[in-house]
C-alpha cells in the first residue's frame, strides 16, 4: 500500500515539480513549439534532399518527439534532485524505489503521448500527411510502447545523475543521437553498418517502424514484432538502469557524494 | 575609444567564461554535428553532389545560431540569478554596451561547432570546400557571427520580463535554421514566409558565406547582413531604455 502511494503521490508531485512544466510559458515553448518547428525543419530538408516523402517524416519525428518528455524529463526527475538539493532527502527515505522510478515515469510516459499526438496533428495541419481514422488505434499502440521504451532509456541518464554532474549534456546528446541513429529522419538503409547496428538496440528504432507501417495502412497484428522488440529493448534499458540507480545510490551513501558539485 | 575599449574587453572576458565551461563547449561542438550528420546522409541520399556542398556551409553556420539562441535568451536571466543585474544596470557605462559584446561571443564561440563542421564533412564525407573568394569569405565569417550576436542582443532584451526566457529562445533555434535558408532554399518556402527570412540577418549571413564560397554576390550580403545587425542593435537599444526606465520606477529589476 505504502509502495502504490508512493507510486501515485510522488509521481504526481515529481510531474508538478519538474521543469516548473505546469507554466504554459514553459511548457509551450519547450513542449509544444520545439516539436512543432523540428517537423517542419526535417521535413522540408527532406523536400530540399528529395529524400522521402512528408508522411515519412511527420510520422518519424512525431514519435521521436515523445523521446522529450521520455529522455530530458525522466533524466531530470532524478538528476534534477541533485540541482534542486533535495537527492539527500529522496534517497534517505525507506520508500520502494522501483514504485518511486516507477511512479515518476508514469506521467511522463503520458505527456510523451500527447507530444506525439501534437506532432502527428502538426502533420495533418501543416505538412502534405493523412491518417486513416481507423488506424488510430494501432498507431497509439506503437506510441505507447515507444515512449515508455524511450523513458526507461531516460532513466539510464538519470541515473547516472546520481554519480555524474553535467546531466544536461548526456540528456541533450541521447535525445539527438536518436535523432540521428533511429531512422527517424535518415532512411536506415542510408546509414553505415555500424550505425545499423547501434539502432537496432536503441528505444524509438522499432517503434518509429511499426508506426509508419501502421500509418501507411498495415493491421496492427503484421507490425507485432517490431512493437514486440522495441518493448523488449525498453525492458533492458529499464532493468539496466534500475540496476544502475542502485549501484550509484550505494556509491553516493559510501562517498557521501549526492549534493556534491 | 572607451566605448571600443569596453565593447572588446566585454567580448573577451565572456569568450574565456565560456571557453571554460565543459557544457558549452562539448554541447557547441558536438551538438551541431549531430544535425550536420543527418543533413548530410539526407542529402547523399540524392543523387546530384552539389547540394552536399550547399548543406555543407549552411550546416557549419547552423552551430553559429545554436550557440546564440537559447544562451541569449538567457542572457539576462543568468546576470540575475547571478546577482550582477542591478550592479551592470546601474554602472557608468551603458547597459547595451555591456550587453552586446556578451551575445556576441556566445555567436563566436559558433565558429568553433563551424570548423568542426566543416573538418568533418571533409573527412567522413568528402565534401571538398574551396573557396571562391577568401577575401570575402574572411569578411563573411565575422559579418555572420556579429549579425547574429546583435539578434541575440535583441532576442535577450526582448526577453527581458521572462523569467523562462531560455524556453523561447530555445524555440527559436529550428525556425531561424529553417527560414534563413541554412538547408533548405528560399524558394520552397510559401510566398509569406519570404519577407520574414530577409528580415533575419542569419539570412544575408550564409548567402554571404556561401556566394564567397562557391559563388554570387557575397559583398553585398555581407553588407545587408551588417545593417540588419546595426538594425537589430538600434532596437535593442531602444527597448533596453525602455525596460531599464520601467525597472527602475518601478524597483522591479530582479524580479521579473
Amino acid at each position: 500500500m505504502t509502495a502504490a502511494r508512493v507510486f501515485v503521490v510522488g509521481g504526481v508531485l515529481s510531474y508538478r515539480a519538474l521543469f516548473n512544466w505546469m507554466q504554459p510559458v514553459v511548457y509551450v515553448p519547450t513542449m509544444l513549439g520545439g516539436p512543432l518547428f523540428q517537423i517542419l525543419f526535417f521535413a522540408y530538408i527532406g523536400r530540399a534532399s528529395g529524400v522521402e516523402s512528408d508522411a515519412f517524416f511527420v510520422v518519424g519525428n512525431a514519435v521521436q518527439v515523445s523521446a522529450m518528455a521520455g529522455i530530458f524529463g525522466v533524466a531530470m526527475t532524478i538528476g534534477g534532485e541533485r540541482w534542486t538539493q533535495t537527492l539527500s532527502l529522496v534517497l534517505v527515505s525507506p520508500a520502494n524505489r522501483f514504485a518511486l522510478f516507477l511512479g515518476r515515469a508514469l506521467p511522463l510516459i503520458v505527456n510523451g503521448f500527447v507530444l506525439s499526438c501534437f506532432g502527428f496533428v502538426v502533420g495533418l495541419a501543416l505538412l502534405d500527411f493523412e491518417l486513416e481514422p481507423s488506424v488510430l488505434p494501432a498507431l497509439a499502440a506503437c506510441v505507447l510502447v515507444t515512449t515508455a521504451s524511450c523513458s526507461a532509456f531516460g532513466f539510464i541518464i538519470g541515473s547516472i545523475g546520481l554519480y555524474a554532474r553535467e546531466i544536461f549534456v548526456a540528456a541533450n546528446l541521447a535525445y539527438i543521437g536518436l535523432l540521428l541513429f533511429c531512422g527517424v529522419n535518415v532512411p536506415l538503409d542510408e546509414l553505415p553498418a555500424w550505425m545499423r547496428a547501434i539502432s537496432e538496440v536503441l528505444p524509438l528504432t522499432h517503434g518509429i517502424e511499426a508506426a509508419r507501417l501502421v500509418a501507411g495502412g498495415a493491421a496492427l497484428g503484421s507490425v507485432d514484432g517490431l512493437i514486440l522488440r522495441e518493448a523488449l529493448v525498453g525492458a533492458c534499458y529499464a532493468a539496466a538502469a534500475y540496476a544502475l540507480f542502485r549501484a550509484f545510490e550505494a556509491a553516493g551513501r559510501r562517498n557521501a557524494s549526492f549534493d556534491q558539485f | 575609444m572607451r566605448i571600443l575599449r569596453l565593447l572588446w574587453v566585454g567580448w573577451l572576458f565572456h569568450m574565456k567564461m565560456l571557453t571554460r565551461s565543459a557544457f558549452n563547449f562539448w554541447l557547441g561542438l558536438v551538438y551541431p554535428l549531430f544535425f550536420a550528420t543527418a543533413a548530410f546522409f539526407m542529402f547523399q541520399a540524392g543523387d546530384d553532389p552539389k547540394p552536399l556542398l550547399y548543406a555543407s556551409l549552411g550546416a557549419a553556420v547552423m552551430g553559429i545560431w545554436g550557440a546564440t539562441s537559447t544562451a541569449a535568451g538567457a542572457a539576462l536571466a543568468r546576470e540575475r540569478w547571478l546577482g550582477t543585474l542591478e550592479l551592470l544596470a546601474t554602472a557608468p557605462a551603458h547597459f547595451a554596451l555591456i550587453l552586446l559584446p556578451v551575445t556576441i561571443a556566445m555567436a563566436t564561440i559558433g565558429i568553433y561547432s563551424m570548423i568542426s563542421t566543416l573538418v568533418w564533412g571533409r573527412l567522413v564525407f568528402g565534401i571538398e570546400l574551396e573557396v571562391g573568394d577568401p577575401i570575402a569569405f574572411a569578411l563573411a565569417v565575422p559579418a555572420t557571427v556579429v549579425s547574429i550576436g546583435a539578434l541575440g542582443f535583441l532576442l535577450a532584451v526582448a526577453f527581458v520580463r521572462f523569467r523562462q526566457a531560455w524556453a523561447l529562445g530555445n524555440m527559436l533555434e529550428y525556425p531561424v535554421w529553417l527560414i534563413s535558408g541554412f538547408l533548405v532554399p528560399l524558394t520552397l518556402f510559401p510566398a509569406w514566409v519570404r519577407p520574414i527570412s530577409w528580415a533575419l540577418a542569419p539570412t544575408w549571413g550564409i548567402s554571404a558565406i556561401r556566394g564567397a564560397a562557391l559563388g554570387g554576390s557575397p559583398y553585398s550580403d555581407i553588407a545587408l547582413a551588417l545593417l540588419l545587425g546595426a538594425v537589430y542593435t538600434l532596437a535593442g537599444i531602444l527597448l533596453l531604455e525602455r525596460a531599464l526606465r520601467s525597472a527602475r520606477q518601478k524597483a522591479s529589476l530582479s524580479l521579473s
